[in-house]
C-alpha cells in the first residue's frame, strides 16, 4: 500500500490542525516549530545516510555544537572575564592545537618505526604540559569572575540569527575532524566514532564553564523576534488583537510562535530546494552511485573518501544549524538536556520512517514523528486510564501503570521504527 | 616503606577498580562480539539487554528477600541470577523470532540489522523504564567488604589502607568463571565448534550440515547470560539505573572494537585496555607521587590528566589510536 506524498502531507497537516482544535493552537504551533527544526535535523542526517550511506550516530553532538554557537554569537561579552584571562585562555587552546598539529607533522615526516612513535609521543606530552600550564590558570581566573551570574567569557553580542550559520560552521569543523580520522575505516567504526564524539562534545559543554557556563546553563539568549510583553504593551498590537477578537496575551504568544515558525520554515524551504537541486545534479547522481556500489564508483575514478568527507561535513553542518535554531527558540542552553535517544536516535526514526534518500520523506518524517513523540504521552495516559479503569482505586498495579504512561514514548518509537522497517522498508515516501 | 604505600594506594584506587570495571566491560564486549561474529551486525540494543536482565534479576532478588531467603555473606542477587538469565534469554529469543529472523532470511545488509537493533533498543529501553522506572535501585546485600581499609591498616601497619569490596571480588571471580566456561564451550563442545565454524565461514559451515537456526539460538542464549551477568555485576558494584546502562554502550563497543570485532579473546583484552586507560587517565596521581618522590619534588597539582567526566573521551581516543595503528583491532577481528 503506497499513499501519494500529497495525501501523506495532508494527513500530517490534519494531525496538527486537529491538535489545534482538540488541545490549543498554542500547542499546535509549539509542536510545529520544533517539528520544523527536527525536520531540518532529519534532512541533515538524510544527506549523510540517504544520499551517501554514511552511518552517523552522533547527530546529538552536532546539534549541541549549534546550541553552543547561539551562546557564543548572541550573548554579550563579559569584559571583566576577558580582562582576567581571555587572551591567555585562547592562547592556551591555540598552543594545544599547535601541539596536535606538531605531533601529526612529526608522525608524517619521520620514517615508520619505534623512533617515530617515541618522538610523536614526546611532542604530544610536551605540548600537553605547556597547554595545561597556560590554560589552567587562565581558566580559573575567568571562572572566578562572578560565577553566580557569569563565570564565562560570554559571546560576541551579535544578532542571534548569525548563530545559525555559525552553528553550521562549528558542526562542520567537528565533522571534518571526525571524518578525517574515521571515514577511511569501516562503517561500524564511523558509527562508534560519531557516538563517541557526540558524548565528548556534551562532556565538554557540561564541564568547561568558561565556555558556556557548563551545567550552570545560559539563559536569556537574545531573540530574533519581539518579546510577548512588548507586543502586549504596544497599542497598535492591542488594537489588532481586539479586531481579531483574541485576548491580547493569546494573540501575543501566537504571534511570536508564528514568527519563529516563518523564520524556521524559510530556512527549511531554502535547504530543501538546495538539497533537491543537489540530488538531481551530477553530484547527487555520483553520491548515489558511490552509495550503491562503492567499488564500481572507485573503479570509475571517483575519490570516494573525499566525497564521503564532503557529504559528511555538509550534513553535519545542517544538523548544527538546526541545533542553533532550536536553542534560539528555547532562549536557553542546557547541556544536560542533550540525550542520544532524543537527539540522535529519534532523528534516525524520522529519516527511516520518512524514507531514506528522499528529502520530502525526511520532512514528512520529521513533522510526523515529532508530533507522535509529543502526543504519545497524553495518548498513552488516556490508554492507561482506559485499561486501568476497571481496577480498584489505590491498587498498586493501577498506580504503577498510570505512572509508567510516560515511558510509552520510547516503546512507541521503537514499534513504529520496526513496523516501518518491516512492512515499508523504504519509508513512507520512498526515494525515486 | 613509602614505595609499599605507593603501591597499596595504586592498588586501591587504580588497579582494583579498573580490574573490576574491566571485567564488567569484557563480559559486555563478549556479548557484542558474539553477535557480531555469528549474526554479523553491531547490536545497539546490547546495553538495554543488560538493563533488562538486571531488572529481572532485581525483581527476583526483591521477591527472595521478601520471602526471607538470602545467601548470607553473598548477595542474594546471585541466587536470582538464573531467573534473570532465563527471562532475558526468552526475551532475546522472542526478539530474534519476531524481528531479526525476517532480515536474516532476506539476507539484508548488516547495516539494516543495525538500524533494526536501534528499534529494539528503543523498545527494551521503554520496557525497562516501564517495569522498574528511571530511578537508582540498590539491591546489593550481604557482606560489604572482604578487607576494609581500617582492617588492612591494622594488619599491616601501613599508612595507606586497602579496601576490597565484596562486589569487586565477586565481579572478578564470576567474570573469570564465565570466561573459562565460555572458552571451554567454544573450543570443546560440538555446538561451540559449530558456532566457531559458522563465524569463520558461513557457507562452508552450512555445507557441512550445521543448522544455522540452532547456532543463532545458542548464540542468543549465551549473549543473554553474559549480558545479564555483566549487568548484575555492574549494578551490584555501582548501582542500577537504566540510563547508565544505555551509556555503557560506548565503552563496550570501544572494548569490542579495540580487541577486534568478532574475536572473543580480543573482547576481554579490549575491556581491560579501555578500563585501565579510563581509570589511569582520570585518576589524580598526587598521592602516589608524594609517596614515591622525595619531598622537594612533591607535586603541587593533583597530577590528574583529565577530570572523570571525560572518561568517554578516553574510550574514544583509545579506539581511534588503535584503529589508526591496527585497523582490525588488537586480535585481528573479522571485517564484513
Amino acid at each position: 500500500m503506497k499513499l501519494p506524498p500529497a495525501l501523506l502531507f495532508a494527513l500530517v497537516a490534519a494531525l496538527y490542525i486537529g491538535t489545534g482544535f482538540v488541545q490549543s493552537w498554542n500547542s499546535t504551533l509549539t509542536i510545529l516549530n520544533m517539528g520544523l527544526v527536527s525536520a531540518i535535523m532529519a534532512l541533515g542526517l538524510n544527506m549523510q545516510w540517504g544520499f551517501a550511506g554514511l552511518f552517523n550516530v552522533g547527530v546529538m553532538g552536532f546539534v549541541a555544537l549549534g546550541g553552543l554557537a547561539s551562546v557564543l554569537i548572541a550573548m554579550p561579552p563579559v569584559p571583566e572575564a576577558w580582562a582576567a584571562g581571555g587572551a591567555r585562555l585562547y592562547g592556551g587552546l591555540l598552543l594545544g592545537a599547535a601541539s596536535v598539529a606538531a605531533a601529526i607533522f612529526t608522525f608524517n615526516r619521520m620514517p615508520p618505526g619505534r623512533a617515530r612513535l617515541l618522538a610523536t609521543a614526546a611532542v604530544m606530552l610536551l605540548g600537553f604540559v605547556l597547554y595545561r600550564l597556560t590554560f589552567d590558570p587562565a581558566r580559573d581566573a575567568v571562572e572566578a569572575i562572578n560565577p553566580a551570574a557569569t563565570g564565562y567569557l560570554g559571546g560576541l553580542g551579535l544578532p542571534v540569527i548569525f548563530a545559525w550559520p555559525a552553528g553550521g560552521l562549528l558542526a562542520a569543523g567537528a565533522a571534518w575532524i571526525v571524518g578525517k580520522t574515521a571515514l577511511g575505516l569501516r562503517s561500524d567504526y564511523l558509527a562508534i566514532a560519531t557516538l563517541g564524539i557526540a558524548e565528548i562534545i556534551i562532556a565538554v559543554m557540561k564541564n568547561e564553564d568558561w565556555l558556556a557556563r557548563g551545567v550552570k546553563n545560559v539563559n536569556g539568549i537574545p531573540r530574533p523576534v519581539p518579546y510577548e510583553i512588548d507586543l502586549q504593551q504596544s497599542e497598535s498590537f492591542q488594537g489588532w488583537a481586539a479586531s481579531a477578537n483574541l485576548p491580547v496575551e493569546t494573540a501575543s504568544t501566537l504571534t511570536v510562535k508564528l514568527l519563529y515558525g516563518c523564520l524556521f520554515a524559510s530556512v527549511l524551504i531554502l535547504i530543501i530546494i538546495a538539497l533537491q537541486l543537489a540530488l538531481k545534479s551530477p553530484w547527487g547522481r555520483m553520491m548515489r552511485a558511490i552509495r550503491d556500489n562503492e567499488t564500481a564508483a572507485r573503479a570509475m575514478g571517483k575519490d570516494v573518501t573525499r566525497r564521503h568527507l564532503q557529504v559528511f561535513i555538509l550534513g553535519s553542518a545542517i544538523c548544527g544549524m538546526a541545533g542553533a535554531m532550536m536553542t534560539t527558540l528555547d532562549g536557553l542552553l542546557v547541556p544536560g538536556t542533550y540525550q542520544p535517544l532524543r537527539f540522535t536516535f529519534l532523528i534516525w526514526v524520522m529519516v527511516i520512517v520518512g524514507g531514506s534518500g528522499s528529502n520530502l520523506g525526511a520532512l514528512l518524517g520529521g513533522l510526523l514523528v515529532w508530533w507522535l513523540w509529543i502526543q504519545v504521552e497524553p495518548l498513552g495516559r488516556l490508554f492507561m486510564e482506559a485499561i486501568t479503569w476497571p481496577m480498584p482505586d489505590g491498587s498498586w498495579l493501577k498506580a504503577h501503570l498510570l505512572d509508567s504512561a510516560q515511558h510509552m514514548r520510547l516503546l512507541t518509537m521503537g514499534v513504529v521504527l520496526l513496523l516501518v522497517l518491516r512492512f515499508s522498508p523504504r519509508g513512507l515516501i520512498p526515494e525515486r | 616503606m613509602d614505595l609499599l604505600n605507593a603501591f597499596v594506594a595504586l592498588l586501591n584506587f587504580v588497579i582494583i577498580p579498573a580490574a573490576t570495571y574491566g571485567s564488567q566491560l569484557a563480559l559486555g564486549a563478549l556479548g557484542v562480539t558474539l553477535i557480531y561474529g555469528i549474526l554479523r551486525f553491531s547490536n545497539f540494543a546490547h546495553g538495554d539487554t543488560m538493563a533488562f536482565g538486571t531488572t529481572m534479576t532485581i525483581l527476583v532478588t526483591w521477591a527472595l528477600q521478601g520471602m526471607g531467603i538470602t545467601l548470607g555473606i553473598l548477595p542474594t542477587a546471585l541466587l536470582a541470577l538464573p531467573f534473570g538469565i532465563a527471562a532475558t534469554a526468552l526475551l532475546v529469543l522472542g526478539t530474534d523470532r519476531a524481528v531479526y529472523r525476517f532480515y536474516r532470511r532476506q539476507k539484508a545488509a548488516p547495516v539494516i540489522l543495525v538500524i533494526v537493533s536501534i528499534g529494539v533498543m528503543f523498545i527494551l529501553n521503554g520496557l525497562t523504564r516501564f517495569i522498574i522506572g528511571v530511578d537508582d535501585q540498590r539491591f546489593a546485600d550481604g557482606a560489604r567488604f572482604v578487607i576494609s581499609a581500617r582492617d588492612f591498616k591494622e594488619m599491616t601497619g601501613l599508612a595507606e589502607g586497602l579496601a576490597l569490596r565484596s562486589t569487586q571480588a565477586l565481579t572478578m571471580i564470576v567474570a573469570a568463571i564465565c570466561v573459562v566456561l565460555l572458552f571451554w564451550f567454544l573450543n570443546r563442545t560440538r555446538t561451540g565448534k559449530s558456532m566457531r565454524a559458522f563465524s569463520d565461514n558461513e557457507d562452508l559451515a552450512l555445507l557441512s550440515g550445521i543448522n544455522p537456526e540452532k547456532v543463532v539460538a545458542v548464540t542468543w542464549i549465551i549473549v543473554a547470560a553474559l549480558a545479564t551477568i555483566a549487568g548484575v555485576l555492574y549494578g551490584l558494584d555501582k548501582s542500577f539505573k537504566p540510563f547508565t546502562y544505555f551509556q555503557l554502550l560506548l565503552p563496550i563497543f570501544a572494548a569490542a572494537i579495540v580487541g577486534g570485532l568478532g574475536s572473543p579473546l580480543g573482547a576481554i583484552a579490549g575491556g581491560f585496555v579501555i578500563a585501565f586507560s579510563e581509570v589511569t587517565v582520570t585518576y589524580a596521581f598526587k598521592k602516589v607521587a608524594t609517596y614515591v618522590l622525595p619531598d622537594a619534588l612533591a607535586p603541587s597539582g593533583l597530577l590528574q590528566l583529565l577530570t572523570t567526566e571525560y572518561k568517554f573521551a578516553v574510550s574514544f581516543a583509545i579506539l581511534v589510536i588503535v584503529l589508526l595503528i591496527k585497523p582490525t583491532g588488537l586480535f585481528k577481528g573479522k571485517s564484513v
